[in-house]
């Protein structure tokens, strides 16, 4: 299991933080409307979403519902093609897999793609742990990895930076890694992206092992593709001799056809273009074209665990489009650190306590980060109920119940009285007192007005007793508030 | 046990509680979503892919078979390049009115070799008119794919209207999974800093489409 990032505060604190940084709320304000306005635009383009989105939704059901014979059928695939294919049941085991794998081949150093499933093991510390350097090659993710920073958002993780910041991490950090920055680097994003391509230039060529993710795996063919803007990912996955590619379980498309949905939907409701500068896709090795060596570890690490919640599973539909955060009034305001793992919004929301489970205080607080507006319902291309998944988890951790980890069942206690109370209440109250972030709230009210309740259930109980609750409404939450508080006051 | 055996024991378990279900995969998922978007004629269909290129920031070009070759050597002396490399199977013709040097496309040379290089002239395999995307697929005509990758300049010649598809479903059904593949919208860009887009971070910076008839 990946823990928690050490020290990580539950939710409704960090959010709590984050709402108080006036300059991380107007560059992700920006960002967030940006990317939401054009995503609806890139949508209305296709007069099929709705058939498309249905179509990708049934395609990764039913993966999912034969998930044991896809990865089979790809394990073979893969090997056909020249491949070799690994299984790591946890991020201990991935890392030890990947770590041996480098070592191998005697570098000591890679390049890496951006890839969720890396950072979600942590992959570059284990590595750096066993003396190799792992360089992120995303320009974002460099500017993460310069700026000894997190990831703040899916697709563009640097979001929470703005060019100032990213000139003066350039200007000292660079050359600590490589070749410096230029002398009297300045702000325009122009220059900036100049220096980054001399810094990482210089790496790729030089570069024995390239190590990435993958968005989607084709069991029928062996087919491994990447999407990706700038190129990097091409280089990583073209210049190096050897290829480790880290991928999720989940990732399995059962056919090659399948690729024409998720190709037409990932693009526009991720940066919202109607299709991103560069796809790769690969079938084991090509004499001659690219590395003579490919690995693909396929990772578990909680994800047979969500797969045994008959609610939660959907979450595995998930393609990382973030269009959910873009949309997502609370990640708009607490910003992607809040959730304290690599996948925020309302996907991480959802995904996170599933993937570790909910003992830690982050992970119990976070089915709690939502307004349940239902916003990323909408726009989610996988029709993943977000809202729905929130709610479940929400009953598990203050009812407890019967939940999978590590392959076993286990019966969750109720969360301890004043755990369950603490990340209620604090995320609610949070929630609450910050309608700004609250937008429209329609599906809110009657679906989950009985998470809502005037007295907890389960061990809140004898606490609300003597306690008012936020009262939730049977209409509407926007009415509502529009009602009771009549706009005034509804900037915070 | 080991992990494979674990990890495939642990799906088998999650899915306990879901019925069995042996539908066909062809039949599971209902493909009513549209093959191409819109009624288009052929010559607005090569259009569009015109104009899905521009609105990337691909440069787009249009000659016919005899203009082609002047076209290139013209796009390569404005361009300021010394050396352009080309794929082993290239039609000899397109090059055939530059003095440029030539560098061939070799399994052996090395990454810093291809770096030295200013421009790569290639043909395509596929272009799809509603996303404006051009689909390279290692073909001899198309070469290696680090080729198209390192040099800052790429000239791709699409044949119009052979090469074009109207639409993604389309364009995979003409692709081969077995062979590596780099779908190319427009050139290398990233949002990354202020969401401002900025073109070419790794990949070639300028990214020129000829667009050639080939009745
Ligand atoms: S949950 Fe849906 S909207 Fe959110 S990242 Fe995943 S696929 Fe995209």
């Amino acid at each position: 299991m990946s823990g928690t990032f050490v020290g990580m505060p539950a939710f409704p604190e960090a959010a709590r933080e984050a709402v108080a940084n006036k300059t991380l709320r107007g560059n992700l304000r920006h960002a967030t409307h940006t990317i939401r306005a054009k995503r609806a635009k890139a949508v209305t383009e296709v007069s099929d979403w709705a058939e498309l989105r249905e179509a990708g939704k049934r395609i990764k059901d039913h993966t999912l519902r034969h998930l044991d014979r896809y990865l089979v059928q790809l394990e073979e695939s893969v090997t056909a093609a020249g491949g070799v294919v690994h299984w790591a049941a946890d991020a201990t085991e991935a890392n030890e897999i990947v770590s041996q794998l480098v070592k191998m081949t005697g570098e000591s150093e890679v390049v890496k793609v951006k890839s969720m499933a890396t950072q979600e093991i942590r992959l570059n510390e284990a590595l750096e742990a066993e003396g190799i350097r792992a360089y992120e090659t995303d320009l974002a993710e460099l500017i993460v990895q310069l700026g000894k920073d997190r990831p703040s958002h899916i697709l563009v993780p640097a979001i929470h930076r703005n060019r100032g910041e990213i000139r003066d991490i350039f200007s000292r950090e660079m050359s600590e890694w490589g070749r410096p920055a230029p002398e009297g680097l300045t702000d325009t994003p122009a220059e900036l992206a100049e220096a980054a391509r001399l810094h990482l230039r210089e790496k790729f060529l030089r570069a024995k092992v390239g190590i990435s993710g993958a968005n989607f795996m084709v069991a029928e063919t062996g087919t491994l593709v990447v999407v990706e803007s700038e190129g990097n990912g091409r280089m990583c996955l073209t210049l190096p001799e050897t290829l480790i590619s880290v991928v999720g379980i989940e990732k399995i498309v059962p056919t090659w056809r399948d690729l024409e949905v998720f190709l037409q939907t990932l693009p526009r409701s991720s940066t919202a273009e109607r299709m991103n500068p560069y796809t790769s896709t690969w079938t084991g090795t090509t004499d001659g074209d690219g590395p003579s060596t490919f690995h693909l570890v396929l990772l578990d690490n909680g994800r047979t665990d969500t797969l045994a919640d008959e609610v939660g599973r959907q979450a595995l539909r998930c393609i990382r489009c973030s269009a959910c955060l873009n949309v997502c009034p609370v990640y708009e305001r607490a910003g992607g650190h809040a959730y304290g793992s690599v996948y925020p919004g309302p996907i991480g929301a959802i995904l996170s306590p599933q993937l570790r489970g909910t003992g830690s205080e982050i992970d119990a607080s976070l089915p709690y980060a939502s307004s349940l507006c239902g916003a990323c319902y909408e726009v989610c291309p996988v029709a993943i109920d977000i809202p729905e998944v929130l709610v479940h988890l929400r009953e598990r951790v203050v009812q407890g119940g019967e939940v999978t980890r590590e392959g076993n069942k286990v019966v969750l206690r109720p969360a301890k009285g004043h755990a369950a109370e603490r990340a209620a209440m604090r995320a609610a109250r949070w929630a609450f007192t910050h309608p700004g972030a609250l937008r429209t709230g329609q599906r809110a009210a009657s679906r989950t007005r009985r998470f809502h309740p005037r007295t907890l259930p389960g061990p809140g109980k004898a606490w609300s007793g003597t306690r008012d609750l936020p009262p939730v409404p049977a209409e509407p939450f926007r009415d509502w508030w529009q009602r009771t508080r009549g706009g005034k006051d509804g900037a915070r | 046990m080991n992990s494979r055996e674990r990890i495939l024991g642990r799906v088998r378990r999650a899915l306990a509680d879901v019925s069995r279900d042996d539908t066909p995969y062809e039949q599971a998922v209902a493909r009513d979503y549209a093959r191409e978007h819109g009624d288009r004629s052929v010559p607005e269909t090569v259009d569009l892919l015109a104009e899905n290129l521009a609105d990337y920031r691909a440069i787009v070009h249009r000659t016919d078979a005899e203009g082609l070759a002047g076209l290139i050597a013209g796009l390569l002396e404005k361009r300021g390049s010394a050396s352009v490399l080309v794929p082993p199977g290239l039609d000899e013709g397109w090059l055939a009115s530059t003095g440029v040097t030539r560098v061939t496309d070799r399994a052996e040379s090395t990454p810093q070799e291809l770096d030295r290089v200013d421009s790569v002239v290639t043909a395509c395999a596929v272009a799809i008119a509603e996303t404006g995307t051009i689909v390279l697929d290692g073909s001899p005509d198309q070469g290696r794919r680090r080729i198209t990758l390192v040099p800052d300049h790429h000239v791709c010649v699409v044949r119009v209207p052979g090469q074009v598809v109207s639409s993604v479903p389309q364009g995979l059904e003409r692709l081969d999974p077995a062979r590596p593949l780099t779908w190319i919208s427009g050139p290398s860009a990233t949002s990354d800093i202020e969401l401002d887009r900025v073109e070419g971070v790794h990949g070639p910076r300028t990214l020129e489409v000829i667009l050639v008839g080939d009745a």
